[in-house]
């Protein structure tokens, strides 16, 4: 297949995705750094581009209720957002996931407020891991692309129809150019097809009553439901991304395993992060240090038995999360891997890291500094901060 | 516009069984709605009173498409509804004549759902809001909503023996969304079938975003017998609390003027939430309350003068 050679920003990739996608209705508001996707993709629909039907709400939280009545009514649906717009959603995106509407979110990550911070850190999507989203989470743009493209047809998959949400860092994704590869945008609708939707509230002949008061005697079923689709988006996920691989000849997977079949030391990380810490795996394996490298890719549904698989021969593994969740335990990310590895019955020494937020940079050797521990000093049962001003 | 006896040959779009409390305005509204159009009609409503009296899984009460999203956002939700059919439309992929309205309670509209209502009036989607105004939070049992009248004892503004009941007058919601320039805003209430039924008659044959305020009197918020929600209802407008009136592309039209306005006490006499204004050491509330409604009409009567001067 034809591919395009191109140099975009990861939000100018996730807007040429948009646009690729086409779809039927958008509605969004703006908010840096996630803005200009919605900029863009404006442009788009004023120049004909596209047959979106763009609504320009008045917050995010109509943004999202706007998204649900669209997804209800039979037409395929788009946003944008960032931290406090993905904090305002908080309400209407458990609503969104529990009437089963396959909206698809391109998400920005930037830190919550306090204080107010417009830089990268995932304390946005970790805060909203439990609203029954699908959650992925890209390294570069031309994963934020890619991963646009296989959202649609994962949250519009019969036996999943949840509410999916892509992401990038913040700024260091977001804002920087970079090389990406794109395919026809007939190819793209060839691969989304047409969006046929579970239940359509238009259907005048045959009404529905959506979002009916559900009491104790059927919630609980309906939270089941929820699961099972769940779990149902962990068989779908591959299918998706094997047919994506067919296609377009670019492999994706729950997670990236990145030399950690031999190594003894192994990083845990989401995001822009796994692309510095390759190049402190690579530094360091010429020092003779078998250091790896696993980026989680898809965060909800959690893949525990994938992560497993990678990491349960390591000597050691570090977590690093930019979010906190202010337990005085470890980070999100860090929590889920250690259940992950207690169900296995695995107890493997791990370090948990908080690092970046708001922001804050990191560096190859701060990378390779935590590996070298791993190696040389005792894990310590506390979360620790790397990079801090102490 | 249809006569009561026609709409009681019309199939029943909101049925029987829901679980409303005898003598609640918003059914009687919603039949005069109904009634008032031949197209099809989806709803989106707020949470309230009227969707979970009507929504009880596994029953529904409604015989029209319904979507009940949150509290504060059946306008943003309306939006999207429209806006999906709006594009459905234009790709050819829709050929219905739909009608979209959008209900919620005072608290809904007035309050928690304004920023969303006002979105969705400035973006001039082509949808008929409803706010059945019941004057208080009912459904989370009887809270003051700012479109509360002064001295109403509500559970959050009760009648105390210092502060006695709500002490601000109600918000002008109606002329905040005249100010929005929308095509069609009006005010009506459940005992004027005729009136309420041509509102909702133009408002749908208006394209565009459409406002109508509903006063539905409420019998537990309002304390009065079940028999006399009609009566109720009739006395706010022969008071001039709540006149019947309409802004037609910024001309007002007050559809009825008392040939002699009543007084206020006989209003409040017939609920219980006023029964602590009628004691002798209230008696300046109950007029700072007359004050104010004889104030508002006269704002209303210099507005209608002033937009159909020739």
């Amino acid at each position: 297949m034809e591919k395009t050679i191109v140099a975009r920003t990861g939000n100018e990739a996730m807007a040429e995705a948009m646009r690729q996608i086409n779809p039927d209705v958008c509605a969004a508001y703006p908010i840096t750094p996630a803005t200009e996707i919605m900029q863009i993709f404006s442009s788009f629909v004023n120049d004909g581009l596209v047959k979106t039907n763009l609504i320009t709400v008045e917050s995010e939280h109509s943004a999202i209720s706007a998204c649900m009545g669209s997804a209800a009514s039979g037409a395929r649906t788009m946003t944008a957002t960032s931290s406090q717009g993905l904090a305002l959603m908080h309400e209407i995106l458990y609503i969104a996931s529990a009437l089963r509407l396959p909206i698809v979110l391109a998400e920005v990550n930037r830190a919550l407020s306090g204080p107010i911070n417009i830089h990268c850190d995932h304390s946005d999507t970790m805060g909203e891991r439990d609203a029954g989203w699908i959650q992925i989470y890209a390294e570069n743009s031309q994963e934020a692309y890619d991963l646009l493209i296989n959202a649609v047809r994962i949250a519009e998959h019969r036996d999943v129809s949840l509410p999916i949400m892509v992401s990038t860092d913040g700024f260091i994704i977001s804002h920087e150019m970079e090389r990406l590869e794109m395919y026809p945008d007939s190819e793209i609708q060839k691969f989304i097809g047409e969006y046929k939707p579970n239940y359509n509230l238009l259907n005048i002949d045959n009404p529905i009553t959506v979002g009916s008061l559900v009491l104790t005697d059927y919630y609980l079923e309906h939270k089941r439901v929820q699961h099972e689709a769940m779990k149902n988006a962990m068989k779908v996920i591959p299918e998706i991304f094997a047919e994506f691989k067919k296609v377009f000849g670019r492999q994706y997977d729950f997670v990236e395993n990145y030399k950690c079949d031999d190594a003894d030391y192994i990083l845990i990380c989401l995001g822009s992060t796994a692309g510095t810490s390759k190049v402190a795996v690579e530094e360091l394996r010429q020092e003779g240090i078998k250091a790896g490298l696993l980026k989680i890719r898809v965060f909800r549904p959690f893949p525990a038995e994938e992560i497993v698989k990678y990491i349960s021969k390591a000597k050691a593994i570090a977590i690093l999360d930019r979010s906190e969740s202010l337990s005085t335990q470890a980070g999100p990310v860090a929590t889920e891997v250690k259940a992950a590895l207690y169900d296995a019955g695995k107890i493997i020494p791990m370090q948990s890291y908080v690092y970046g937020l708001g922001g804050r940079e990191i560096y190859v050797d701060q990378i390779k500094d935590v590996y070298r521990k791993l190696k040389n000093t005792k894990i310590s049962e506390q979360v620790k901060y790397l990079g801090v001003k102490e | 516009m249809a006569a009561p006896k026609q709409s009681a040959k019309e199939p029943v779009k909101f049925i029987g069984g829901h679980r409303a409390c005898a003598g609640c305005g918003f059914p009687i509204l919603l039949k005069q709605m109904f009634s008032s159009t031949k197209d099809p009609v989806v709803i989106v409503s707020a949470t309230g009173c009227l969707e979970v009296t009507s929504t009880i899984f596994p029953f529904s009460a409604w015989k029209v498409p319904f979507m009940h999203n949150a509290f504060e956002n059946s306008a943003a939700t309306c939006s999207g509804v429209e806006g999906a059919y709006r594009s459905l439309k234009k790709q050819g992929k829709e050929n219905q004549n739909i009608k979209f309205v959008a209900i919620g309670g005072d608290g809904g509209t007035y309050d928690i759902g304004l920023q969303s209502l006002s979105g969705a009036m400035e973006r001039r989607h082509d949808m008929l809001y409803i706010t059945y105004n019941n004057e208080a939070y009912m459904n989370t049992g009887i809270q003051r909503s700012s479109a509360t009248i002064m001295g109403a004892h509500t559970t959050t503004s009760p009648a105390g023996k210092v502060v006695h009941g709500k002490t601000q007058n109600s918000k002008n919601l109606t002329e905040i969304l005249v100010a929005h320039e929308i095509p069609y805003v009006a005010q009506t209430t459940v005992a004027f079938w005729q009136d309420a039924t041509s509102k909702f008659s133009k408002a749908f044959s208006i394209e565009g975003p459409k406002f109508i305020n509903a006063l539905s009197p409420c019998v537990p918020g309002w304390g009065y017998h079940m028999s006399q929600t009609v009566k109720v209802s009739k006395m706010a407008v022969e008071t001039n609390l709540w006149p019947l009136y309409e802004v037609e592309n910024g001309v007002y039209k007050i559809n009825y003027k008392p040939k002699e306005r009543m007084g206020i006490e006989e209003y409040l006499k017939l609920q219980a939430r006023f029964a602590h204004l009628l004691k002798p050491e209230n008696k300046e509330i109950v007029e700072n309350i007359q004050k104010f409604i004889d104030w508002r009409w006269e704002q209303l009567l210099k507005k209608e003068e002033m937009t159909n001067k020739k």
